[in-house]
């Protein structure tokens, strides 16, 4: 018998599944999911499903049929609560031991949690459920604290006011999504949350919320006091690794896995938000990328079926986010602190492409409301690029032009 | 082969063009457009892998 288990009904894991039968794979094939709803997509649920335009079943990843023509032993609402690397076996909850030959590790991450905040009203958004019970309680009105600015914080704070609600962004950095895309870019958010009305306050965190009941305020450590009905906390996520802690695989704020997604035990790998992989230009690195838990899923399940697989997972990494009317797409790895330059597009108007730059070297590109030329600009990333080189493949050969400028941070 | 777009969940993410770009194309307006709707079976892997890394599911492939 030849069983592959995949832990984690995530995309990651859905994908390898897909993956590994494609590829063909024809023995026995198990996901394990820890909550009910057969799995689903995540972006629509901080944007097209928090806005009621998108429908439950329609984040489903597949129709319940495509898993029974795969042939997929569906284990879902089951929680792995172990790892046995000697017996090459999942403990489950319960206590039920499931065997394997072969392992993908996919269970992704979840949301950290707001000290001394467990509190009715105060949501985190992760799960389809966190979702439709956010929905809920959004509405005309309704006074929202977002504590976080990251990717989930804005795109949150985005739906919640395009539902008429009052919302405040509270970020702890000088700028939203500044952690990963540095203070340039992130004053342009913080600029256009403004813009519609959004009351964006950083460099500040929440140093207590005020309760009767349920949330009536939240504090801050600049003693102001914010009254809101409820608070939506995307302070970042953690990997699921708890269930592999005795496990003896290595853990590093994620699983540990070589170039090519396989970890030290041999037949195992990670892929998602959990893997934190050896990439072979960019180092050990972890992405919580929708495109990256598909591209990993792929490769995972590529390396478990030919274990002397030669093709190393070397991505450039792709990230997207829409906030109002902008769609904001990343490629590459940017550093907070490399150099913004303009190379296309008028800021002013939100439709700009700007590159990262690094002692003369492009990192990474940032577009805003310019889909045709991030993925004309992606493929050149997977090697070092010069940055002449970037402006000359889109027709700008002159680096001296004033359209390449440096966007002020200044805060509004 | 036979590429079908669904426009109207097409949101010119541009995805497909990264996956296949000899068979999909933005314009300057980042409106999607099929270069060729029937693509050389050579193409089939990256028409394939455009498929799956739409993210709103618009693209499927017949025959």
């Amino acid at each position: 018998m030849d069983r592959v288990i995949v832990v984690g009904a995530s995309l990651a894991g859905v994908t390898a599944c897909d993956a590994l039968r494609r590829n063909g794979f024809e023995g026995e094939l198990m996901l394990i999911g820890s909550e009910t709803s057969l799995p689903y997509d995540r972006p629509p649920l901080s944007k097209a499903l928090l806005a009621g335009k998108q429908s439950a079943a329609d984040c489903l990843l597949r129709p319940t049929e495509w898993y029974e023509q795969m042939d997929i032993t569906m284990l879902l609402g089951t929680r792995a609560t172990a790892l046995d690397l000697a017996t090459r076996a999942i403990e489950l909850e319960g206590g039920r031991r499931i065997r394997f030959e072969r392992l993908v590790i996919a269970t992704g991450a979840q949301p950290r949690a707001l000290p001394n905040a467990t509190v009715n009203g105060v949501h985190t958004l992760r799960t389809l459920e966190d979702s439709c019970g956010l929905m809920a309680r959004l509405g005309a009105g309704v006074r929202v604290a977002v504590v976080g600015g990251g990717f989930i914080g804005v795109e949150v704070a985005a739906t919640a006011w395009e539902l008429g609600c009052d919302v405040t962004l509270i970020e702890s950095l000088p700028s939203p999504l500044s952690r990963t895309l540095g203070d340039t870019i992130g004053q342009l958010c913080a600029g256009l949350h403004r813009e519609h009305g959004v009351d964006v306050r950083c460099n500040v965190t929440v140093r207590d919320v005020i309760r009767n009941g349920t949330v009536n305020a939240i504090r801050l450590d600049d003693d102001s006091l914010i009254p809101v009905d409820l608070v939506v906390v995307g302070i970042g996520v953690q990997p699921c690794t708890s269930w592999l802690e005795t496990s003896g695989l290595e853990l590093r704020d994620g699983v540990v896995c070589d170039s090519y997604c396989r970890t030290a035990a041999p037949g195992v790998v990670a892929a998602g938000d959990i893997a934190r992989w050896r990439h072979p230009n960019l180092g050990l690195v972890r992405f919580e990328h929708w495109e990256n838990a598909i591209l990993q899923g792929e490769a995972a399940a590529a390396a478990v079926l030919s274990p002397g697989a030669s093709v190393e997972y070397a991505p450039v990494p792709y990230v997207w986010s829409d906030q109002y009317d902008r769609r904001i797409q990343v490629v590459g790895h940017p550093a907070p602190r490399d150099e913004v330059v303009i190379a296309d597009g008028e800021v002013e108007r939100g439709q700009f492409l700007a590159f990262y730059v690094r002692t003369g070297r492009v990192t990474a590109a940032v577009a805003f409301n310019r889909a045709r030329l991030i993925h004309a600009i992606r493929p050149l990333l997977s090697k070092p690029l010069l940055l002449n080189k970037a402006l000359e493949a889109l027709g700008r050969e002159d680096e001296s032009r004033p359209f390449i400028a440096q966007v002020t941070g200044d805060s509004p | 082969m036979k590429i079908v777009v669904d426009h109207g969940r097409c949101d010119a993410h541009g995805n497909c063009v990264g996956a296949c770009p000899e068979v999909f194309y933005l314009d300057d307006n980042d409106d999607l457009h099929v270069l060729n709707e029937h693509p050389h079976e050579e193409l089939r892997e990256k028409v394939e892998a455009a498929v799956r890394l739409c993210p709103k599911a618009a693209l499927s492939v017949t025959d």
